[in-house]
């Protein structure tokens, strides 16, 4: 067993410890919200090419069946939560990705499911097969990312590690360290499969210290597994790596930093260096669509803040639009002054409550006007705070000043581009300086010279 | 729901409690033990100075700022700051009328003429120090015995040893504060409570202090092995002069000092290096001041020198 307090902990240089604010939601079990009678499902909801409908209006659709689909290889399917009848095809808020063609179908409530082909013992199938069922599934980078898991899976070069994110270091969020609880062993199904697509001999997965019961269920399952298999079924052992609970442990590079010491190099991924990582949710997605033949149509979301009556978390179909599920969830104590989706780090505010929630949606945060706290922009004191905490070596005061006084040629030494959006700087400033919009435009202003 | 009512803003959407008005006053907390020495050991001299220095520095920056049409921001505590830091190196006997003159060049000249604070380079209580060492050297090198305050003396503790090789040093009364010198240059304990209060706090970083604090021992040390007549210990160096209100106060204002680790490191080290040449081979007691401009000047530089690595590289 661990001895947590004493263990080393993997980390990586700079970053902040944030207050959790986990505590609303880590001990609810994940419950399921009944699909609403209106589905507003947006037709692209990964990173890459635009799909395109498979259905038009007045079609029929049966749950599980795939409704909008794009021929480039970047991308990934989205399939009907429900079964019923499509209403329209029209652009509608999308809560990542801004106004996107959705399709909006009316739920019969009967869920009539497409055939779904359950499988026993998928990791027989072939690397090439599993990799078109993932594909097929529509499983995309859970953990916020969407990007299509099928092309990281599928890279030239020779892998040999691969991290499972666990780490799920944004405040408030649980969905994670619940499905970690809850699906111990689909996950670990789901990593055994990954593993055998990858041929990979590393695997760990990592999880930060503040979710000890995660820990100690993975540990469980995966000691449980090791004795019922040997290593001759090709399982290999899944290493555990506790990891101090500090902003953004999360990101690709702050894991394989914080784990094996190593620095992806500027404008190089993670697949460069024969490393892959994948979040606990994706493996999830990945044991569904391989062992119970399920496309990727709902997820576990967090619903949570001081606003709500019931915080939790729930399993959410996507295309249920939010103000359906505050609904399931109590309704609201106190009327929400922001609603963030994501985390309060790297999350993005929204407009309204007309809002589908996709697949990248980890959690739902809704924030009383209590909650918020409002500051004023003074001028940067040069007190280094953001020097400090940035986990890329950056120095964002200089990159600030830079674009505030239109310095665009300083901007190259400066390397605004490799910045991870994290806004640890942006937090620990002391003079609430919006640094992370600062290097936005700086990183918009490199991007047009090239 | 009515959506006018949501904010909307771009994350991170959680902060800090960390502000500037608060770091500056932790710098003010830290610098209340010094003051209460001062005040001990040069009485109502000491009580008159400071109060006028922070009162004139107030006055002029939000005089200053209105004028100037900035944004009147004296609640942001830095001028405060200033003027106490000012006081606190100033002799005991300076006439009123220089003390505010002096207030005038640190908030007007030193912070305001650069574009207010962030973007002054120089420490505005040691510009303004510097240009009345050279506008009124009489008044600048008059020191009074603490606590028998008539007595004008001519020497401090650096002057003695360095004018006439008096090494004989009470290091008690040196750390105690019962020396002649600025207000806030005597008491080497009061400014160490306040040090080890920003340290904990975070609000300095310690690289610069120890970098500077380290490096006046070192040269010291060496240079009182070799020739001992001439040359007072590591720890005189330290305690005497102001040494430690410049190592824990003056080099470590952020807006003057390197952003970058490294930076902060060749900093502390370099005002180190400064001081002891002044100290040893100049024609002046005293380095400090001199030296933590010079570092001053070049901030810019040091920064754009010591970027850290780029990531992966
Ligand atoms: S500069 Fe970018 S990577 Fe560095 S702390 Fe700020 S947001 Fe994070
Ligand atoms: S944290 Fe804010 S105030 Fe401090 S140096 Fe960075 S930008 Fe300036």
């Amino acid at each position: 067993m661990y001895n947590i307090d004493t263990m080393s902990k993997g980390t990586f240089n700079g970053g902040v410890f944030l207050s959790e604010r986990k505590e609303y939601t880590v001990d609810k079990k994940t419950k399921a919200i009944p699909a609403p009678r209106e589905i507003i499902l947006p037709l692209s909801q990964h990173i890459g090419s635009p799909n395109e409908p498979l259905v038009k209006p007045g079609d029929n659709v049966k749950l599980g069946q795939r409704i909008g689909e794009s021929k480039s290889p970047v991308s990934a399917p989205v399939h009907s939560p429900v079964s019923g009848r499509v209403k329209s095809i029209q652009d509608f808020s999308n809560p990542i990705y801004r106004k996107t063609p959705a399709v909006v179908i009316e739920n019969d409530g009967n869920d009539e499911s497409v055939e779904l082909v359950k499988r026993e013992n998928p990791e027989e199938l072939s690397k090439q097969e599993l990799i078109r069922i993932i594909r097929d599934a529509g499983v995309v980078g859970l953990g916020g990312a969407t990007f299509p898991t099928h092309i990281k899976l599928n890279v030239p070069g020779k892998i040999d590690t691969l991290i499972i994110n666990g780490a799920e270091c944004e405040p408030y969020l649980t969905c994670d360290h619940r499905l970690m609880i809850e699906k111990t062993n689909e996950i670990l199904n789901g990593i055994y499969l990954l593993a055998r697509i990858l041929e990979v001999s590393n695997i760990f997965l990592a999880i930060e210290d503040n979710k000890l019961s995660a820990i100690f269920a993975m540990e469980k399952a995966i000691r449980e597994r090791i004795k019922k298999f040997s290593r001759s079924k090709g399982h290999m052992p899944v290493q555990i790596v506790v990891l101090k609970a500090k902003y953004p442990q999360g990101g690709e590079n702050q894991l394989i930093k914080a784990i094996l010491k190593k620095e992806v190099l500027p404008g190089k991924f993670p697949t460069d260096m024969g490393i892959v990582v994948q979040n606990v949710g994706t493996c999830f997605a990945i044991y569904q669509a391989a062992y119970e033949g399920k496309p990727l149509i709902e997820r576990c979301v967090t619903f949570t803040g001081g606003c709500l009556k019931e915080p939790g978390n729930f399993i959410v179909r996507f295309g249920t639009l939010l103000k359906d599920a505050i609904e399931f969830c109590g309704g609201f104590r106190e009327r929400p002054a922001k609603i963030i989706i994501g985390g309060p780090m790297m999350g993005i505010a929204q407009y309204s409550l007309d809002i589908p929630t996709v697949k990248g949606v980890t959690g739902v945060i809704f924030l009383s006007k209590r909650e918020l706290k409002f500051f004023e922009e003074s001028t940067c004191i040069r007190c280094a705070r953001c020097v400090d905490v940035c986990p890329v070596n950056l120095v964002p005061t200089e990159i600030m000043r830079m674009v505030k006084y239109s310095r665009w040629h300083y901007l190259d030494k400066l390397h605004p581009g490799d910045c991870i959006e994290c806004g640890a700087c942006a937090y620990a400033c002391a003079s609430k300086v919006p640094l992370v919009q600062y290097i936005k435009l700086a990183k918009l202003k490199e991007a047009k010279k090239k | 729901m009515k959506e006018e009512n949501l904010y909307i803003s771009p994350g991170p959407h959680i902060f800090s409690k960390e502000s500037t008005p608060g770091l500056m006053k932790d710098v003010i907390i830290a610098l209340v033990p010094a003051i209460f020495a001062s005040i001990y050991f040069f009485k109502v001299k000491a009580f008159i100075l400071l109060l006028v220095s922070i009162v004139s520095c107030v006055v002029f920056e939000a005089a200053i700022q209105f004028l100037m049409k900035r944004k009147i921001a004296i609640s942001d505590c830095s001028a405060i700051v200033t003027g106490i830091l000012f006081a606190m190196v100033m002799p005991p006997s300076l006439p009123i009328w220089v003390c505010i003159l002096g207030c005038f060049v640190a908030i007007g000249l030193a912070k305001q003429l650069f574009g207010g604070l962030g973007f002054n380079i120089f420490n505005p209580a040691l510009l303004a120090r510097a240009f009345l060492a050279a506008a009124f050297p009489t008044f600048m090198t008059r020191w009074n015995h603490p606590l028998s305050l008539d007595a004008v003396t001519g020497a401090t503790p650096l002057g003695l040893v360095k004018f006439s090789h008096n090494l004989d040093i009470n290091y008690r009364d040196l750390f105690i504060g019962n020396v002649s010198g600025s207000l806030g240059e005597t008491s080497a304990l009061a400014l160490v409570i306040g040090g080890l209060y920003l340290l904990i706090k975070k609000a300095i970083d310690w690289r610069i202090p120890l970098g500077y604090i380290g490096t006046v021992f070192i040269i010291s040390f060496l240079t009182n092995l070799i020739s001992p007549d001439i040359y007072a210990g590591g720890l005189f160096h330290i305690l005497a002069g102001g040494l430690l209100i410049g190592a824990i106060f003056m080099a470590t204002d952020p807006v003057t000092s390197p952003v970058t680790k490294t930076g902060r490191w060749v900093f502390g080290i370099g005002c180190g290096a400064v001081t002891m040449v002044i100290r040893l081979w100049s024609g002046l007691p005293e380095g400090v001041m001199y030296a933590i401009l010079l570092m001053n000047a070049l901030m810019p530089l040091l920064n754009r020198m010591t970027r850290p690595r780029r990531y992966g590289t």
